[in-house]
């Protein structure tokens, strides 16, 4: 029954040019960042050579790559997950999942699930870059994977951001902003810890690019991991709750 | 005939606040199995507001629905399977072909891998629409979007099918297809639908309960309705007319109203051909000079019962504030 909706919820969002569009920029972008670190790289390769403990290929040209892709996939984001919900009250559509034997549990897990299966048909695409540097060398697949693994985690989060702000409201753009909104609030969340110097408040835990910093040194951390899946099953439980707010008042 | 008489909708003290507005005041009904029912009433009524109860879309205040004798909210998944609802505004994603909606709604109901392929063709054939089953549902027009509603709301063969203004935006033609539908459907489903439309009620509906204020004011079945709409006045014209006293003197004539000069209506309890006094008007007129001209019988119509008991409840409503 979930993978009804999100299988429903994927072909919509290919149906529409938006996910193609963003498609097409998120591959530009990260192609163009690609080949400038690329290029870089061939300058100082020579100099790297003559180092005792060199660098390598995946930290020099692939880690840049990803510690600059949350920026872009943060505006991005928001335009997605926007309509997942908000579309559905405003038509009215939604009163068919109502009226059908699930309940709100498998309509906002299938939702959520159709983001992320369309996430990971992105970040598919984005490892054809770092794949085609196998040509002339060799690649760190542990720093690699943990590095995927982080930018999913993150981009989850993310979508489920999305659709509790697209649960909220009839009106998509309202949702996208409000998304931006709570994102980057969280990103620069620790901005409070650096000036008060005091690494270890709470303020710095909750920064949603801390924990992913971590991945991209190759670093799966228990502590990292458990707060991406509570940061998601926290907006998951939420978005089920207003959803059956519906069904409640009006 | 057991099974005719099984209850497969039961409404009990169902109220509906939406804040301090009350939409839906303490209603009960029942519906049976094969059974037609219309939910008739002005705009605001609380048609809407119970259908969407009686689908699941809308939690009761107050009260208890049962759809094929398992609790609304307590069994929702068992109840909502024997449950097919088309809103006011029919559900459809207008980017999918009319045969990937159909399959997405027929997976969405539970309808078993293999049995999909049946469902969604029974579907189509019986809503008419084999011929655009590989166009987008955005390129239809109205009444094709509505017959996707109902192909929707029937797919998974469910006992009670819920149809909230079924033929609302169509045009004649489509709203007689819409209705033979419906008459086609009942053989096998409880249909309840609600419409503003009186005729409607009386083409597909076996009873109707007409609901103002979020109340029941009627339930009937259609015959006795058209019973009450066959009418029981005369309408007479009289150039020579005697005293109203003589008039009513007729046998079987209840009382008489002098409407103008030489117009006068006269009413009677209408049980069967027999009691229609028409033939001792004429008789009594010939044989006392009275000149009869015009002797019409009058119909009251759905619309006069509608607005006779919808407006007679405010009425009194007011006399009842005046007085408390």
């Amino acid at each position: 029954m979930i993978w009804t909706i999100a299988a429903k919820e994927l072909k919509s969002l290919f149906f529409s040019p938006l996910a193609w569009s963003i498609l097409a920029v998120i591959m530009f972008i990260l192609g163009y960042l690609f080949l400038g670190q690329l290029d870089l790289y061939l300058q100082v390769q020579a100099r790297l050579i003559t180092m005792q403990e060199a660098p390598s290929i995946t930290e020099t040209v692939v880690i840049p790559i990803f510690s600059n892709a949350p920026i872009i996939l943060l505006i991005v984001m928001p335009l997605l997950t926007m309509r997942l919900v908000s579309d559905e009250l405003r038509s009215q559509t939604i009163n068919l999942l109502f009226s059908a034997p699930i309940s709100m549990t498998e309509i906002i897990l299938g939702k959520f699930l159709g983001i992320v299966g369309f996430i990971m048909c992105m970040l598919l695409l984005t490892l054809l870059m770092p794949l085609s540097l196998l040509m002339g060398g060799t690649l760190d697949f542990g720093l690699l994977a943990s590095s995927y693994l982080g930018l999913l985690l993150l981009l989850s989060s993310f979508a489920a951001a999305g659709l509790l702000m697209s649960c909220m409201t009839e009106h998509p753009t309202i949702a996208a902003v409000s998304t931006f909104g709570i994102l980057i609030l969280l990103w620069i969340i620790d901005l409070a810890v650096n000036i008060t110097n005091s690494p270890d408040s709470a303020l710095s835990h909750l920064s949603i690019l801390k924990h992913y910093q971590v991945f991209l040194s190759g670093v799966i951390d228990s502590r990292d991991l458990s707060y991406y899946l509570l940061f998601i099953a926290t907006f998951l439980i939420l978005s089920i709750r207003r959803l059956d707010y519906y069904r409640l008042q009006h | 005939m057991n099974s005719n008489e099984q209850i497969l909708i039961s409404v009990n003290n169902v109220t509906r606040y939406y804040d301090n507005f009350c939409a839906v005041d303490n209603l009960s009904f029942e519906v049976k199995r094969g059974e037609v029912v219309g939910l008739l009433g002005p705009n605001g009524a609380g048609k809407s507001t119970t259908l969407q109860m009686l689908s699941g879309n809308l939690a009761p205040t107050n009260g208890e629905i049962s759809v094929n004798q398992y609790d609304l909210f307590e069994y929702p998944k068992l109840a909502k399977k024997e449950l097919g609802y088309l809103p006011d505004k029919p559900p459809l994603y207008t980017e999918f072909t009319v045969k990937e909606y159909l399959f997405f709604c027929a997976r969405l109901n539970r309808i078993s891998k293999p049995r999909q392929q049946a469902a969604f063709e029974s579907a189509i054939s019986r809503c008419g629409l084999e011929h655009v089953s590989n166009k987008l549902i955005h390129n239809l027009s109205k009444g094709y979007q509505q017959r996707v509603g109902i192909a929707q709301a029937i797919i998974h063969n469910p006992q009670v099918i819920i149809l909230d203004e079924p033929t609302v935006g169509l045009d004649p033609i489509q709203i007689r297809e819409i209705r033979s539908l419906i008459r086609e459907l009942r053989n096998d489903h409880s249909i309840i639908l609600s419409t503003h439309i009186l005729p409607e009620v009386t083409a597909t509906c076996d009873r109707v309960l007409i609901i103002n204020h979020g109340k029941v004011i009627l339930e009937e079945s259609t015959e006795q309705l058209k019973q009450r709409m066959d009418s029981s006045s005369l309408r007479v014209g009289m150039h020579n007319p005697p005293t109203i006293e003589t008039l009513e003197k007729i046998v079987g004539i209840d009382r008489v109203e002098r409407t103008e000069d030489s117009r006068f209506r006269f009413h009677y309890v209408e049980t069967d051909y027999a009691t229609n006094p028409a033939e001792k008007i004429i008789q009594q007129a010939v044989a006392n000079n009275w000149r009869l001209y015009e002797i019409t019988p009058e119909r009251i119509s759905l619309e006069d019962v509608f607005v006779n008991l919808t407006t007679q409840e405010s009425s009194e409503q007011e006399t009842g504030e005046i007085t408390s």
